[in-house]
């Protein structure tokens, strides 16, 4: 496309911006009904449509042209935000697909060839945008697999007797549960008889949370061991007492260093001492 | 741009696992949005999470609505999870603190309703749940 070509596209999407962006406005807020707002769709689109023009009269014809830089990058964001919210690959391309239908509401025979070569572009920018969601979701996926590794190996023997695992991020059932197992196995591995359970790291503690804990302590006792929790921070103590989860008589401490402190303090006492 | 203005809303399908943390962060995200304290903030979440977790455990999934809304001068965050699973035959029971059909703590339904300002929840056998939630900055 020569690009005498891309400013006369230029031209004409910008003399029929009003009914081109309505459509498109229209044909994507059907399709993406319930999941973004007409509101934010309008923003999103305007971002896009300018973008594509002043791309077009500065010369671009190839969606790789310098001219689309800023083009690109918005694609890029527009996509990357969406994967993030669990927007499905098509319902991402198919935003931008939809300006087809704005553009076929200015077909007629004469400029229909002149905007075929723009349609293509479009179709580019669709693929481009799908490019993108996957690039995120991959990285979304990357984030995941390294948050499990963290959790995979974090038990540590603070002291000849006491091991500790500090929980991080997110909780969900079955990585709490790998764990719970790897706390279990390592006290017995070490021969331990204090475990401390450290949730500074933990943005909510829910019920599923919160049994899973309780397993793990009562578990714990079975196999001779004394359990602590550590680190419940104050918004976590009153939402736990709103849900109404008691932890009866499990003994908890404001940090991991009172946590030890106090499991040191135990080991010195005679055995038959130490409560189970 | 999108990703530096703010989202007033999702909808999100609740399928598996990651699908509740992932509604989990949407209503932490829009309850930092709204301004709300940290304590009520953890709070909602943590409801959120519950509701979630029970839309697709004891409801076969479904999804949940995330959004921000205004009442008077105020900022707040409604969720609403809906299903169209076996509904709940007994709600008085199922809000008993501690009552499970399952193996949970029980505590989910009627831990909730404690969390939050605003609390509905509407059940018909055979047909399906939907619970929604909200709380405002004060
Ligand atoms: N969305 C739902 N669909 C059907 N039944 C539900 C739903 N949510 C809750 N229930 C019923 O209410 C009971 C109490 O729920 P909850 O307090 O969360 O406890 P838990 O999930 O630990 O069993 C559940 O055991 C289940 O029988
Ligand atoms: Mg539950």
């Amino acid at each position: 496309m020569p690009t005498a070509r891309s400013a006369q596209l230029s031209t004409i999407l910008t003399d029929h911006a009003e009914a081109v962006r309505a459509a498109w406005l229209d044909a994507s807020s059907v399709e993406l009904r319930g999941r973004s707002t007409r509101g934010e769709l309008e923003r999103e689109q305007s971002d896009i449509y300018d973008a594509l023009v002043e791309g077009l009269r500065d010369g671009g014809s190839e969606l790789g042209d310098a001219a689309f830089d800023q083009l690109r990058g918005i694609l890029a964001d527009v996509s990357g935000a969406r994967a993030r919210l669990g927007f499905t690959p098509r319902e991402t391309a198919m935003a931008v697909f939809a300006l087809k239908e704005g553009l076929y509401s200015l077909v007629d025979d004469d400029v229909r060839a002149h905007l075929t070569p723009l349609m293509r572009l479009v179709d580019d920018l669709g693929l481009y945008t799908f490019e993108n969601y996957a690039d995120a979701r991959e990285a979304i996926i990357t984030e995941q697999a390294e948050q499990l590794m963290e959790l995979s190996t974090p038990v540590v023997k603070l002291w000849e007797g006491i091991v500790a695992v500090p929980l991080v991020g997110t909780l969900d059932s079955a990585r709490t549960q790998v764990v719970m197992e790897k706390l279990l196995n390592t006290l017995v591995e070490t021969g331990s008889e204090h475990a401390i359970i450290d949730i500074t790291g933990v943005p909510a503690v829910d019920t599923q949370v919160a049994q899973h804990l309780l397993k793990t302590v009562v578990a714990a006792r079975l196999m001779g061991a004394q359990c602590t929790i550590s680190g419940i921070r104050p918004q976590i103590a009153q939402t736990i007492v709103a849900l109404g989860i008691e932890f009866g008589d499990i003994r908890t401490r404001a940090s991991l260093a009172d946590a030890l402190v106090d499991a040191l303090r135990e080991k010195k006492r005679p055995t038959s001492e130490v409560r189970g | 741009m999108t990703t530096t203005s703010p989202t007033t809303g999702t909808r999100q399908p609740v399928r598996d696992d990651s699908d509740v943390v992932r509604v989990r962060q949407a209503v932490r995200r829009l309850a930092q949005q709204a301004r709300l304290s940290l304590v009520d903030q953890t709070k909602l979440v943590t409801a959120a999470s519950e509701l979630a977790r029970n839309t697709l455990v004891h409801g076969g999934g479904g999804e949940a609505e995330v959004e921000l809304v205004t009442s008077g001068l105020r900022t707040g965050v409604r969720a609403v999870f809906s299903d169209q699973g076996p509904g709940i035959a007994d709600l008085d029971l199922a809000l008993t603190d501690g009552w499970t059909s399952g193996g949970g703590l029980g505590l989910g339904l009627s831990g909730s309703r404690r969390l939050v300002e605003h609390f509905a929840i509407d059940t018909t056998p055979g047909v399906g749940t939907r619970v929604e939630i909200a709380a405002w900055a004060r």
